[in-house]
């Protein structure tokens, strides 16, 4: 099974990676992950592939066959859709964060994006999260809310995701992002 | 057995814990700062510490483990040309307790300034390297690392790349060894490497060191011939491996683990047992010219696998077997995407720096850090860079192509963390042959660029202690230069004032710009 996590630095792909691996390694498969660390911190686009099996050998996910690409920013999504399988499906938060270049006037943040996805993609969810983040008091919690709407995909009982999320997030979080993920489950 | 997820420098850290090391250093350098961190963190037993640079640390390490400590050194590539001085000569004095440096070159450069292969850096220095090719084998390597150098006397280099540095996979977690400390025993023939001394130890690597590490590559496992079909045999190492043996499932393979000595035996074999031999490394052709310089012929190497940037799965499978990779979904306008382009942070201090030097307009001579940025749109004031430390001496060397003139127009600009890294020496270069320039020390009170570290100015160590905090100000009025200033950089009008007037000075000088990194806590 091929994961990738797409998103903007800051917005938490490298937990959300972290969160499935552990699932995967408690449903008892080999799993790696690769992430690119260094000038990704300073506001650029930060992504991770995921690998669980049986036996993994390469930790990044080769062009074409990614079975999930999963992006907490819509625009994200679009620098990874070469990594998509012919059965791949997108996850994809509606929500924008804008590049400098938009910030600056210098390019426009594309507004057909949503439409686009719809017209060319057989396997899309594209979820709304600002209801879930409000109702959970924290901004921080959107990677836990992601994986809950991935966790509907993949094989794995809630219980493995939850004690998997508690031995990754802080005492004091934990009972925050269990509800953010329960919220991100109940999105269909 | 409990297995755990880490990254592979965790797993390092991990391993050298196991190995029973006693001490550990380092400066940070993007891929290979967190070895350290995760030492300093999980490992409180290992004395680590942060040295102002890699020939330090490394220096620090020899020492430690002559004195008969397992010690490991870790650094990024461009840092082991740093510490290159020491290596060369203690790979002939050897060690006493083991001594292993841990190089985490950067294919792709995506935080460095270059590519370079260090793999020719342990057949230079006669230094055997070994490479992992995952998290899990970065334990285990970074364990036999240390036995390798007690068993043949001589420091080991293991070798890793950003993708394993930075990728995570399940790693066996064992018991640690119980090691003593062992006795200083004085020795000066072995260490103290005068002509007379090292002719001698020169002679031995040649005759008995290297014949019998080239015999453990030969017949000690760390390498492995994995038969498949005959008709091909792949040989490859570090993260290709993975690479290879995720897209040629029926091809056999020759991972190599020790990829200094190589085990010319072992290629010997390999290469009898298949119709024809293909190599599959990042970088250089490096073991591609080994092999063919054993008169064996190489059907594709370079000439079909890439030498600069990172490989990838698609990278070999299109190179092995002419498998373009399928794009799935239709196209987007690519160029309707906008990037993200790595920027200084909101409110970052060396943006206040770099709005001033564009404005008036001056040649900047930079370095490395994260005001290397202001290289980039909305500043475009950086002019110069290279390496560690560059930005003072090549600020002297315009001086010296243009007379003072030159110097009227420009300024060296360096971080604290650099200044102390291998700015200092360069300072007192410009003081000792007369140059009159301007050198502006962006003081944030971190090592920034690489996480949030401690340097001898912030006054921390790395395990949290309080400590000496060196006073810059100072140390640049003992190199000789009378004119220091220490100035806000957020006070806009002052801070421009102050570059304007130290500029026009006709006498070296020093602009301290202090204000703390908005990320530091």
């Amino acid at each position: 099974m091929n994961v990738i996590f797409a998103g903007v630095g800051g917005q938490g792909v490298i937990l959300a990676s972290k969160v499935l691996m552990e699932v995967a390694k408690s449903a008892d498969y080999d799993v790696k992950e690769s992430e690119v660390h260094g000038m990704a911190q300073r506001g650029g686009s930060v992504d991770c592939h995921v690998r669980f099996s049986e036996k993994v050998y390469s930790p990044l996910i080769e062009k074409g066959t990614a079975d999930y690409i999963v992006s907490l920013e819509i625009l994200e999504v679009m620098r990874k859709l070469d990594y998509l399988a012919p059965t791949g499906t997108l996850i994809v938060n509606r929500f924008q964060v804008n590049p400098a270049p938009v910030e600056t006037g210098a390019m426009e943040y594309p507004g057909d994006l949503e439409e686009w996805l719809n017209t060319n993609s057989e396997n899309l969810q594209v979820v709304e999260t600002e209801d879930i983040l409000k109702e959970v008091k924290s901004r921080k919690a959107l990677n836990i809310v992601m994986l809950g709407v991935l966790s509907n995909h993949l094989e794995f009982t809630e219980q493995q995701w939850e004690d998997a999320i508690k031995s990754l997030v802080k005492e004091k979080f934990i009972e925050m992002n269990l509800k953010a993920f329960s919220l991100g489950r109940a999105l269909k | 057995m409990t297995k755990k997820v880490l990254l592979g420098n965790e797993a390092i850290a991990r391993g050298a814990f196991e190995a029973g090391c006693h001490v550990a250093t380092a400066y940070p350098g993007t891929p290979s700062t967190e070895i350290l961190e995760a030492i300093a963190y999980n490992h409180k037993n290992i004395k680590a510490q942060w040295s102002p640079n890699e020939k330090v640390a490394l220096e620090v390490a020899a020492g430690a483990s002559v004195a008969g400590a397992r010690t490991l050194a870790a650094m990024k590539h461009v840092g082991l040309n740093v510490a290159a001085d020491p290596l060369f000569t203690f790979s002939y004095t050897g060690v006493n307790a083991g001594l292993v440096i841990i190089n985490a070159d950067d294919p792709g450069a995506w935080s460095s300034q270059n590519e370079q292969d260090n793999r020719h850096i342990a057949r230079a220095a006669k230094v055997p390297m070994i490479e992992p090719s995952d998290p899990a084998e970065a334990k285990e390597f970074t364990k036999i690392a240390f036995d390798i150098s007690e068993e043949f006397d001589v420091p080991v280099i293991v070798r890793i790349t950003t993708r394993i540095a930075h990728s995570q996979g399940l790693v066996e977690l064992e018991d640690p060894k119980e090691v003593p400390v062992k006795d200083f025993v004085r020795n000066p023939k072995k260490f103290v490497m005068i002509p007379a001394h090292a002719r001698p130890r020169h002679q031995y690597k040649e005759s008995t060191q290297i014949p019998a590490l080239r015999e453990y590559s030969n017949n000690s496992g760390i390498n492995r011939i994995e038969m498949a079909g005959t008709k091909r045999g792949i040989i490859t190492d570090s993260v290709a491996y993975q690479y290879v043996k995720e897209t040629c499932p029926e091809d056999s393979v020759l991972k190599i683990g020790m990829v200094y000595p190589m085990p010319d035996e072992m290629v010997k074999e390999f290469a009898s047992k298949v119709d024809e031999i293909y190599i599959v490394e990042e970088l250089e052709p490096f073991i591609e010219d080994h092999v063919k310089a054993l008169g064996i012929k190489v059907t594709g190497g370079k000439n079909i696998v890439p030498s600069v940037l990172e490989l990838t799965p698609e990278i070999v499978d299109q190179a092995l077997n002419g498998t373009a990779p399928k794009r799935n979904i239709a196209d987007y306008d690519a160029a309707k995407i906008p990037p993200r382009p790595p920027g200084l942070c909101k409110g970052c201090p060396h943006g206040f720096v770099f709005n001033v030097l564009k404005k008036l307009d001056l040649h900047v001579n930079g370095d490395i850090g994260c005001y290397t940025l202001g290289v980039l749109p909305p500043y475009s004031a950086m002019h110069t860079q290279g390496c560690m430390g560059a930005s003072i001496g090549m600020h002297l060397g315009m001086e010296k192509a243009h007379g003072p003139e030159i110097a009227r127009k420009s300024v060296a600009v360096i971080g604290d963390s650099t200044f102390v890294h291998s700015g200092i020496t360069s300072l007192i270069d410009m003081v000792y042959n007369k140059g009159t320039g301007t050198v502006l020390i962006l003081d944030n009170r971190v090592t920034a660029m690489t996480g949030q570290q401690e340097n001898p100015s912030t006054g921390k160590t790395l395990m949290g202690e309080e400590t000496h905090e060196l006073d810059l100000a100072m140390m640049s009025k003992a190199c000789g230069v009378k004119r220091v200033v220490t100035v806000d950089p957020k006070d806009i009008e002052e801070f421009e004032r102050v570059v304007k007037e130290e500029t026009a000075a006709e006498e070296p000088s020093v602009i301290i710009s202090l204000r703390r990194c908005i990320l530091h806590k």
